[in-house]
């Protein structure tokens, strides 16, 4: 299984995409600390790249990844090797490249700036969402036979989770304002992973505000042990709920 | 000007000499209730170490109370410790421990009732229901004591410093914490408070209400329950401040209300909820403060009118202004903002594009406050692109004209 993986990673390694995207996580963040006179601004701005760019890159790159090795993942399919070792071992490759490119462009940049707890959340959010992501995209690849309609099904869930989910938060909340809504927004923030990365790093960021009316439930949630467990918790389902359902329908399609 | 005639005062009375009255257990006079009958008006009485459990004492005449080596008047926690009323009366190097509690009256470890030209100086009291209560008094300082409370709910602890229809005082280099509020004035006037440190406390670290003419500098307000509240008062300065991390569902680093003809300069307020909430409040110049990192900078109500804020920075708050209404009678000049994204093509130092320190999403948290849980998402910052291109539900008078490129040099 291993072996696989390292193959996979030569592979990835060799397309240099990594490589350009390593370089660019690395120059924004440099770009970022070194232009901006106070840290917390540059945080903030970092803050996006890991919410936006982070699952972009992570659907888009693992979707063109599935269909390009479409011919090798055949191949190995043709040896005595089970189907699950086979997709996993692609999901280690990918995972572990996109995960140190991110811990090279944006890890290092923030360790030596800011080596703070809110820089430690980014680095949290930023792997989690990558992994996250990352299974979520094989789950559509595996999905879809047509490389242009998995690429497509993958922006789209980019485009659900980062944007139409919250606006849809938003549009629940002025509905029902006459509600208490403060547990039940905590239950939807765990229908997004993108959201609870970012109310995660948020306590920590922005503690002054979030102390205020309602505010005070949320960071007395999420700040305690038992909500980071929580956040630790549901992240974790997000990576492993769609690989697991991506193993299922690999197993059973007929290639 | 008055409070430093009240020290000069002071400082002559206290050199006046007298007879000596030394307090100690070996000593002739064992017991301070003894030594303050014997004493006449111009004596000094030296409390020598030790533990002192008297019940409640009275001092009515001219003398001054000193200790040596923090010497302790025990309350047992049933009696007030000692209760001053006339003039020229001082209570120095005394630690007061244990003073009563009562639901019924203002038990204080020293209650002060009454009195002219009276100095607190140097004391030390631990685990009182009010610290010092000083009511119907004027030209009295207050300095360098230690104020520490337990920390109990709202109802069993009283204030650090209670002034009630006092004027020309001084309060200084106080240190308070663990009571209900940190210092406490309500009809006092023309009084100095400053350098002081009131942190921990369970409500307000400054309260003060109907208090006309005063001065607050250099103090700092840390921790409080609820921050500092100011009500109903005109003609107060407060220069110098700290307000440090007064966080809760409603604390503020100070909130005005009904405040005017005042000045609010050079303060720092760091790490609060709220910066400075402001309620029916009318002509008062903000300016040269720094906000950082607090929840919302400033709170402006509707209600509020004819407010300068000139030359203020703010750094990295999650909200800078926030208001309830698109009513705007106050005005913003020259102030820096973290989040201004304008040019300056003069180079005079001053943005060319105004700036609107209200966002839409502070427009839509005022509304609905279960949205805060979209702070720093996508959307909100389209939601805010969006207003800023077309504006339309932020208060359109609410603008910076010249907002600065560079931080003010404070």
């Amino acid at each position: 299984m291993f072996k696989l993986t390292r193959y996979v990673l030569y592979d990835i390694l060799r397309s240099k995409v990594v490589i350009a995207y390593t370089l660019f996580l690395f120059a924004v963040s440099i770009g970022l600390f070194q232009l901006e006179e106070n840290q917390s601004k540059a945080i903030l701005s970092l803050l996006n790249i890991v919410l936006i760019v982070v699952p972009l890159i992570s659907l888009i790159f693992t979707t063109i990844h599935y269909y390009n090795s479409y011919e090798f993942i055949e191949l190995m399919l043709s040896q005595p090797l089970s189907r699950t070792r086979i997709l996993l071992s692609e999901y280690g490759g990918v995972a572990l490249s996109l995960i140190s490119s991110f811990m090279i462009g944006v890890g290092f940049p923030v360790l030596i700036y800011t080596f703070d707890a809110t820089g430690l959340a980014l680095l949290f959010t930023g792997i989690a969402l990558t992994l996250a992501f990352t299974s979520i995209a094989f789950l559509a690849s595996v999905k879809s036979r047509d490389k242009a309609r998995g690429i497509g099904s993958a922006l789209l869930l980019w485009f659900y989770f980062s944007l139409i989910y919250d606006g849809l938060v938003l549009l629940i909340l002025f509905s029902f304002s006459d509600y208490p809504m403060e547990k039940f927004t905590l239950f939807l923030s765990a229908l997004n992973p993108i959201d609870l990365g970012r109310i995660f790093i948020m306590l920590k960021m922005d503690v002054g505000a979030l102390m205020g009316y309602t505010g005070a439930l949320y960071k007395d949630f999420f700040g305690s042990g038992a909500g980071i467990i929580f956040t630790a918790g549901i992240m974790l389902l997000w990576v492993v709920i769609p690989l697991l359902l991506a193993v299922r329908v690999f197993r059973k399609k007929d290639l | 000007m008055r409070p430093l005639l009240a020290i000069l005062c002071l400082l002559n009375v206290t050199y006046v000499s007298g007879n000596t009255i030394i307090i100690g257990k070996n000593r002739p006079v064992n017991t301070l209730r003894q030594a303050i009958s014997m004493a006449k008006a111009g004596d000094t009485v030296l409390l020598q170490r030790g533990t002192y459990k008297e019940g409640n004492i009275i001092i009515d005449k001219s003398i001054h109370l000193i200790g040596v080596d923090e010497p302790i008047l025990d309350g047992d926690h049933k009696n007030e410790i000692l209760t001053l009323t006339g003039t020229n009366i001082s209570i120095r190097g005394i630690h007061f421990a244990n003073a009563g509690y009562s639901s019924m009256n203002d038990f204080a470890a020293l209650k002060i009732i009454d009195a002219t030209n009276i100095l607190i100086e140097n004391n030390t009291i631990t685990n009182a229901f009010f610290g010092i209560h000083i009511a119907n008094s004027t030209n009295s300082i207050v300095r360098n004591n230690t104020i520490i409370g337990t920390n109990k709910t709202e109802h069993l602890s009283g204030n650090g410093i209670h002034l009630w229809k006092c004027s020309d005082m001084l309060i200084a280099s106080n240190k308070i914490s663990g009571h209900r509020d940190g210092i406490y004035l309500e009809f006092v006037s023309k009084s100095i408070i400053e350098n002081n440190k009131s942190l921990k406390n369970v409500r307000y670290g400054l309260h003060f209400m109907f208090s006309h003419d005063d001065t607050y500098l250099g103090n700092s307000f840390e921790n409080n329950g609820a921050g500092v509240a100011v009500m109903y008062s005109k003609h107060v300065r407060m220069e110098n401040n700290l307000f440090d991390k007064n966080w809760g569902a409603s604390a503020y680093g100070i909130l005005l209300k009904d405040i005017s003809d005042s000045h609010i300069l050079h303060n720092r307020f760091i790490q609060n909820t709220v910066g400075i909430y402001m309620e029916g409040s009318s002509r008062i110049g903000i300016g040269k403060n720094i906000f950082q990192a607090n929840g919302w900078a400033l709170k402006v109500q509707a209600s509020c009118d004819d407010n300068t804020f000139y030359q203020n920075n703010f750094y990295g708050n999650s909200f800078d202004v926030a208001t309830n209404g698109t009513m705007v009678l106050n005005r913003f000049n020259n102030n820096y903002w973290d989040k201004y994204e304008g040019y300056d093509m003069n180079r005079d130092g001053i943005g060319d594009v105004p700036y609107h320190p209200v966002s839409m999403y502070a427009v839509v948290v005022e509304q609905n406050p279960t949205t805060l849980v979209l702070m720093r998402s996508f959307i909100v910052s389209l939601l805010d692109k969006a207003e800023k291109a077309i504006p339309g539900l932020t208060p359109e008078n609410l603008v910076d004209n010249n907002p600065m490129i560079k931080p003010n040099k404070l």
